[in-house]
C-alpha cells in the first residue's frame, strides 16, 4: 500500500508505538503488577493505563484516539488495590498503578435520536421528546462522579429538564462525549446526547447569529475568496503539501 | 422617576427568602412564578431563587426502603444551607415554596429526615461530595407566607380591589395531605378565602375545594380528569362563582386546559377562566400588566376582567 509510507501514517504509527518501545527492560527499575480483565501483568511503573495495557500486549484498534485527552475514545473504569470505590477516567489521561483491576469501555452503547432542530419548538419538551428518561434523575450526582472532565454533570440534566439551554450549555461545554455518565446512570440516562440535542438548540436559537459570523458569510457569497479556492483546488498534491508546510503559522 | 428610587431604596430593605421554583414554574407555569414574585416584591419579600436547585423528586415515595427518591429534595435544603453560608440570606431556613406538588414532596422528605437520624445519614453518606444536611429547613408554601405577613399588610397594597369578582378557590391535596404537612386546616381550609378576602373578592365557598382535580391520571386517560374538572367547575358555577383559583400547576393543568376534554364530553359546558391567586394579586396591587402572564392560561380570563373593568386590554 502506497499511503503506509506516507509520512503522515509514519506519524501514527509513531505514535501508536508502546511508551517503552526501543527501552530494554532491564534497565527499567520500578515495576508494577496490574490487573487486565483479571489477569496479572507486570508492567514498568510511570506509564498511563493506556501504554500500561500496550505493554502487556493489547493493540487498540478502537478505544483509543488522540492520546492527549481530549478525544473521549478511551474511556476506563478501574478499581484501585483495597478500595471499593469503581472509578472512571481517560485511560490516557490516568495513571497506572499497582495492583490496579482494569477493563477499557471503547463504546457506550446508547441510541442517538435523530431530530431536525430547525422543526423543533426551543423548549423544555424537546428532551422529553427525544430523550423522555431525562425525567427519571433522581439527582444521585453519580454522572457527576463519574465525568473525567469534572463537569457537574446532574446540574446539566437538571437544566435540561426546565428548559434552561443557556445553563446546559455552559455547564456541559467541554463534554468530550466519552459516554461514562450514561454508563453510571441508574436512571439509564445518556447524559452526553442530551447535552449535545441542548447545546445545538442553544446554537440555533439561544444565541443568534454573532456578527463576525454573518459578515464572514456574506464575504464568503460574495465572491471574495473564489480567487484562492480556484488557485489551491488546481494545485498538484506536491504543491499542496508545499504550501501547507510553508503557510503562515499562529505563533506558539 | 421618583418611584424607580423608591423601588430601589425599598428593595434594599427587602425580607430575602430562599426560593424553590421547581421544572413547572420554569416551563408551563412560568406565569405562577412570574405573578408571585412580582407580588412578593410588592410586599417586601424577594424570593431568591436558590442556586443549583434540582428537581424536588415529583412525588413523594411512600416506600420504606425507597431512600434513593429523597435525595433530590435533600439536596436542594443543602443549597439552602449554602445560601446561608455564603451570605445570600441571613439566617433564613424558611424555603419557599409555589408549587403545591414541589412543596408537598419536600416537605413530606424534611419530615422523615427530621423523625428519622439513620435515613438522614444514609443520604448524607450517599452524598459525600456535599456538606452534610444538618436538618435545619423549614419549608413554607408561599400562602403560609402571605399568612405571616399579616392581611392587613395585604389589604393596604390593593390599589383595585377586586370587589365584583366572584371565585371559588380551590385547594386540591398537596397543600392539605397528609396532615401533618398541612399548610391549613385539610377538611375546612380558609387560606385562600382570607386571602381572597383582603383583596375584595367575593368568595364562593364550595364543597368541591378539596376534591381531588385526577392528579396524573391525566397522562393515562385525560377524561378520567375531564369528568372531576366537570363537577368541580359546574358545582363552583352552580354556586355562584365566575372562576376559580389554585396555587398547583397541575391542577391548574386538570382544571383550566382539560375543559377542552370537558367540552367533547358535555358540549353544554361553559367554560370557566382558572388562576393562579397569584395573577389576582397582580391585578388587585395594580401592578404592570406584563407580571399577569394570562396567555399562558388556557381559558382566557381577561373577558371576564374587563366586563369588572379590571383590566384595560
Amino acid at each position: 500500500m502506497e499511503d503506509n509510507k506516507s509520512p503522515i501514517m509514519d506519524r501514527i504509527a509513531e505514535a501508536n508505538k508502546a511508551a517503552t518501545t526501543g527501552i530494554d527492560a532491564k534497565d527499567i527499575k520500578n515495576w508494577i503488577t496490574i490487573h487486565i480483565m483479571g489477569k496479572a501483568y507486570k508492567v514498568p511503573a510511570d506509564l498511563t493505563i493506556l501504554t500500561a495495557m500496550e505493554y502487556a500486549g493489547y493493540k487498540f484498534v478502537r478505544g483509543v484516539g488522540c492520546r492527549q485527552g481530549f478525544c473521549g475514545a478511551c474511556a476506563t473504569v478501574f478499581r484501585k488495590k483495597g478500595d471499593y470505590k469503581l472509578q472512571t477516567g481517560m485511560a490516557c489521561q490516568t495513571r497506572a498503578e499497582d495492583g490496579m483491576y482494569l477493563v477499557q469501555i471503547p463504546f457506550t452503547p446508547a441510541e442517538k435520536a435523530i431530530y431536525d432542530i430547525t422543526k423543533e419548538p426551543y423548549e423544555a419538551s424537546i428532551f422529553i421528546k427525544y430523550y423522555p428518561e431525562v425525567t427519571r434523575c433522581v439527582s444521585c450526582n453519580t454522572c457527576t462522579k463519574a465525568c473525567p472532565q469534572d463537569l457537574e454533570v446532574m446540574d446539566y440534566v437538571q437544566a435540561a429538564i426546565r428548559g434552561d439551554f443557556d445553563s446546559l450549555s455552559d455547564v456541559s461545554f467541554d463534554c468530550i462525549q466519552c459516554g461514562l455518565c450514561a454508563m453510571r446512570c441508574p436512571a439509564e440516562i445518556v447524559q452526553y446526547h442530551v447535552a449535545q440535542l441542548g447545546r445545538r438548540m442553544f446554537g440555533r436559537y439561544g444565541q443568534g447569529v454573532p456578527d463576525h459570523l454573518r459578515k464572514r458569510v456574506k464575504e464568503i457569497t460574495e465572491g471574495k475568496f473564489n480567487e484562492e479556492m480556484d488557485k489551491i483546488t488546481s494545485c498538484s498534491t506536491e504543491e499542496l503539501r508545499k504550501i501547507y508546510t510553508e503557510r503562515e503559522k499562529e505563533p506558539e | 422617576m421618583n418611584t424607580t428610587k423608591e423601588t430601589k431604596s425599598k428593595s434594599a430593605e427587602n425580607m430575602k427568602f430562599p426560593y424553590y421554583p421547581g421544572c413547572t414554574l420554569k416551563t408551563t407555569a412560568k406565569n405562577f412564578e412570574t405573578s408571585a414574585i412580582a407580588t412578593a416584591r410588592a410586599l417586601g419579600v424577594e424570593l431568591l431563587e436558590i442556586p443549583r436547585w434540582n428537581c424536588c423528586g415529583t412525588v413523594f415515595s411512600l416506600a420504606q426502603d425507597d431512600l434513593i427518591h429523597h435525595v433530590a429534595s435533600v439536596r436542594n435544603f443543602i443549597r439552602v444551607q449554602e445560601m446561608n453560608d455564603y451570605g445570600l440570606v441571613k439566617n433564613e431556613n424558611r424555603l419557599v415554596t409555589l408549587c403545591s406538588m414541589c412543596f408537598n414532596t419536600l416537605k413530606s422528605t424534611n419530615r422523615r429526615m427530621k423523625d428519622n437520624a439513620e435515613d438522614l445519614k444514609k443520604i448524607n453518606d450517599l452524598m459525600y461530595r456535599e456538606e452534610d444536611y444538618k436538618g435545619s429547613v423549614e419549608v413554607l408554601h408561599f400562602l403560609e407566607l402571605l399568612k405571616s405577613l399579616g392581611y392587613d399588610k395585604i389589604r393596604d397594597k390593593v390599589t383595585k380591589p377586586l370587589k365584583d369578582l366572584k371565585i371559588a378557590p380551590y385547594y386540591g391535596c398537596m397543600i392539605l395531605r397528609p396532615k401533618e404537612i398541612a399548610i391549613d386546616d385539610p377538611e375546612d381550609p380558609t387560606i385562600q378565602k382570607d386571602l381572597l378576602e383582603a383583596l375584595g373578592v367575593s368568595v364562593i365557598d364550595t364543597p368541591y375545594k378539596k376534591v381531588c382535580c385526577g392528579s396524573y391520571q391525566t397522562v393515562k386517560d385525560k377524561y378520567i380528569v375531564a369528568e372531576l374538572a366537570y363537577d368541580i367547575l359546574s358545582h363552583a358555577r352552580k354556586k355562584g362563582a365566575e372562576a376559580l383559583t389554585t396555587v398547583c400547576p397541575l391542577c391548574a393543568f386538570n382544571l383550566d386546559q382539560r375543559q377542552q376534554a370537558v367540552k367533547e364530553k358535555h358540549p353544554d359546558f361553559e367554560e370557566m377562566p382558572v388562576f393562579y391567586i397569584t395573577q389576582l394579586m397582580t391585578i388587585a396591587f395594580g401592578l404592570n400588566k406584563e407580571v399577569y402572564g394570562f396567555e399562558q392560561n388556557y381559558v382566557d380570563p381577561k373577558p371576564l376582567l374587563k366586563s369588572k373593568s379590571l383590566i384595560e386590554d
